[in-house]
């Protein structure tokens, strides 16, 4: 008998539902717990399509622009298990992440837009929002580089004892570089209270995973660093929470660190100027037939929120999205940088 | 005053300043056990513990990232690097996220850390193990490069170092641990917070013919040549600049405009070493003060060979000083 090549961590959640047709698995919620969430997927989505028509019809945005749409429940499931305290870390892909942890519309798309009102003043663009108010350690833009970032944060909530703990949230593209493989094992030897989170959109730009990687599983990194995982389809806002939130717990109280990988799919390109010529119409269509926010609001609908509420919701987001183009617009251009390079 | 060795400074300015601060430790290849590659952080172990003295794993982009997270929420991390060869392996952290996050961020976060370890060539280690990479990381805005020359200077500007708001490059001369100088004792009035300031250069020999301005080991090969040339009546001010970014111009063409003439020594290779931005410096500040054209010597534009002669050959010796010097004079 041939002994498996891979086996399951002993203390682990072992669970991988990754399959389209999988049955839909209800977690149990409220409209009380689901509805705030839903209102942040929602804003999130009409934050990139208001960033998307100021980069194609105005060129109001410049440079590189990658946009979340289709994996909103990610982040923000995520996000919605954690303290205020707590940080974030995440990729050059991050407005939604940024927006989950408590930046405004407003100084987001200002600073896409380049504005001296953005949340960096105009000098991070799209790939590098930072929130110091909010503990969003960033959005950065070399692949795998900023894993070692969050488990450095982690570190110190360690040294410190503060009870915080980090999310680093990446991309299955980031499954190969080597700041990945060492932030996972040092955060492994020592024990810090990050969870690293593979967002598998399932390209890395446009090369999809088994032209990547020879075990199309991210999550089984952690069995090499005795390190706990869990691995799950991330359609569903509220098992992100669940089962995020569970891998948060394991880090701020056995300050233990998880891999958790949640398989998604962006609906758009990698940037703007991806057209996404390599995957097809037809599977294009099949995920988005299980967009999480049409799910998300259906589920709303079948726990009993009536169509009035819904749609103050959605009424209240449109307005939020309007009102922050309109100040993206209006705000005054970035004037500074010269105070920006060393602190004095 | 007492006499100590570079290396000894170095263990004082980290022992020091994590008496001083609790938010400082050290994290690298074999600082805590093995009480360091190179002994610099000999004892540090036994006085702080496992939590401030951390043993890293042979991954430098891994634990130099995790220096620059902590530093981000306000830690202070020494990240040695056993020799900043294997810098080259951690330089996205270095480059990518340690000089770029206060101005990615707007000024919200910054990132006090000190990259530190041994730099330039040693002795018959080959060429992996023997290069100047001080002219990569000065290239760089957002980093700060500081090269002591001296135990003192080594002393004062790692304290400076650790209390900077910036990341900071500290590349030690891997040939100088053993070298001493006199260093006051933090018991004594004068040494008792010795902090030399980053971007001070310092005047390491006065003269009035010439300048020569080197940094690191090449401050004391300098300093060796203006000792023979003073035989032949020939006296050379030596400018040890200390800290390579920022750069203080002011005092290295103060002295250019007293001697009217420049010798660059530096250990590095020659294609765009730091020395030809000391060099462009110098004319764009001093042409009217110049008497002859500015000299440089490097070491030979190939990788470092192995052979104890070749190597010799490669790298600049008083000899190669003293010709500089003499055609910077025009007595060849």
């Amino acid at each position: 008998m041939v002994a498996p090549v891979v086996t399951a961590s002993m203390t682990t959640p072992d669970s991988v539902r990754v399959e389209p047709d999988d049955p839909v698995e209800l977690v149990a919620t409220t409209v009380e717990e689901l509805a705030p969430l839903y209102r942040q997927m929602l804003a999130i989505r009409r934050l990139e399509e208001a960033a998307a028509k100021a980069y194609s019809q105005g060129g109001k945005i410049g440079g590189f622009l990658h946009l979340i749409i289709g994996q909103e429940a990610v982040c923000v499931g995520a996000t919605a298990a954690l303290k205020p305290d707590d940080y974030v870390v995440a990729t050059y892909r991050e407005h939604g992440h940024a927006y989950a942890k408590g930046s405004s519309a407003r100084a987001i798309l200002a600073e896409l837009y380049g504005k001296k009102t953005g949340l960096v003043k105009g000098l991070g663009g799209s790939m590098h929002l930072f929130d110091k108010q909010t503990n969003f350690l960033g959005g950065y833009g070399i692949v795998g580089g900023h894993v070692p970032i969050a488990a450095g944060a982690a570190f110190a909530s360690k040294y410190r004892n503060d009870g915080r703990v980090t999310l680093c949230f990446f991309g299955d593209g980031a499954a190969t570089i080597g700041g990945f493989a060492e932030g996972l094992a040092l955060a492994a030897l020592w024990k810090l209270p990050v969870v690293l989170i593979c967002e598998n959109n399932q390209y890395s730009m446009g090369t999809p995973m088994y032209r990547s990687l020879a075990v199309e599983d991210v999550s089984l990194r952690a069995l090499a660093h005795g390190m706990a995982r869990d691995r799950f389809d991330g359609d569903d806002v509220i098992k992100v929470k669940r089962r995020i939130g569970e891998a948060i717990e394991r880090a701020r109280t056995n300050g233990e660190p998880t891999l958790v990988e949640v398989v998604t799919y962006r609906f758009r390109g990698h940037s703007m100027s991806d057209p996404g010529l390599y995957r097809t119409k037809e599977e294009v269509e099949e995920w988005r037939r299980r967009d999480p926010l049409n799910r998300c609001r259906q589920r709303l609908v079948d726990l009993g929120m009536k169509d009035p509420a819904l749609e103050a919701l959605e009424g209240d987001v449109k307005a939020e999205i309007e009102d922050a183009v309109k100040f993206a617009e209006e705000s005054p251009p970035a004037d500074a940088y010269l105070p920006y390079v060393v602190k004095e | 005053m007492p006499v100590i060795s570079y290396r000894e400074a170095l263990n004082q300015a980290m022992r020091e300043e994590m008496e001083r601060d609790p938010s400082v430790f050290i994290m690298g290849e074999e600082v805590g056990h093995y009480n360091g590659a190179y002994k610099v952080t000999q004892g540090l172990l036994q006085r702080f513990s496992e939590r401030r003295i951390v043993d890293a794993p042979i991954a430098e982009m891994g634990f130099a990232g995790i220096g620059v997270g902590a530093a981000m929420v306000g830690l202070r991390p020494i990240i040695e690097f056993m020799t900043f060869n294997f810098s080259l392996v951690a330089i996205d952290q270095i480059i990518n996220n340690a000089a770029k996050i206060y101005q990615m961020s707007g000024g919200q976060y910054h990132v006090p850390i000190v990259f530190r370890g041994p730099g330039g060539p040693a002795v018959q280690v080959g060429s992996q193990h023997s290069q100047a990479l001080e002219s990569f990381y000065a290239h760089v805005p957002g980093l700060k490069v500081v090269m002591p020359s001296t135990a003192l200077d080594a002393k004062g500007l790692l304290k400076a170092a650790i209390r900077d708001d910036n990341p900071v490059v500290f590349i030690e001369g891997e040939t100088l641990y053993n070298t001493t100088w006199e260093v006051p004792s933090r018991d004594d009035a004068a040494g008792a917070d010795l902090l030399i300031p980053i971007g001070k250069a310092d005047v390491k020999r006065a003269g009035t013919d010439l300048t020569l301005i080197a940094w690191s080991k090449m401050v004391w090969t300098c300093l060796d040549a203006a000792k023979q040339l003073a035989q032949d009546g020939i006296e050379c001010e030596v400018v040890d600049p200390r800290t390579l970014r920022p750069l203080d111009v002011e005092t290295l063409a103060a002295s250019v405009k007293k001697t009217g003439r420049c010798v660059i020594v530096e250990i590095g290779w020659p294609v765009a070493g730091f020395g030809a931005e000391v060099a462009y410096q110098i004319q764009r500040h001093c042409m009217d003060s110049l008497d002859a054209p500015i000299e440089r010597v490097t070491s030979d534009d190939v990788p470092m060979p192995y052979a104890k002669n070749l190597e010799d050959e490669v790298q600049p010796q008083v000899k190669d000083v003293v010709a500089a010097v003499k055609r910077a004079l025009y007595l060849d």
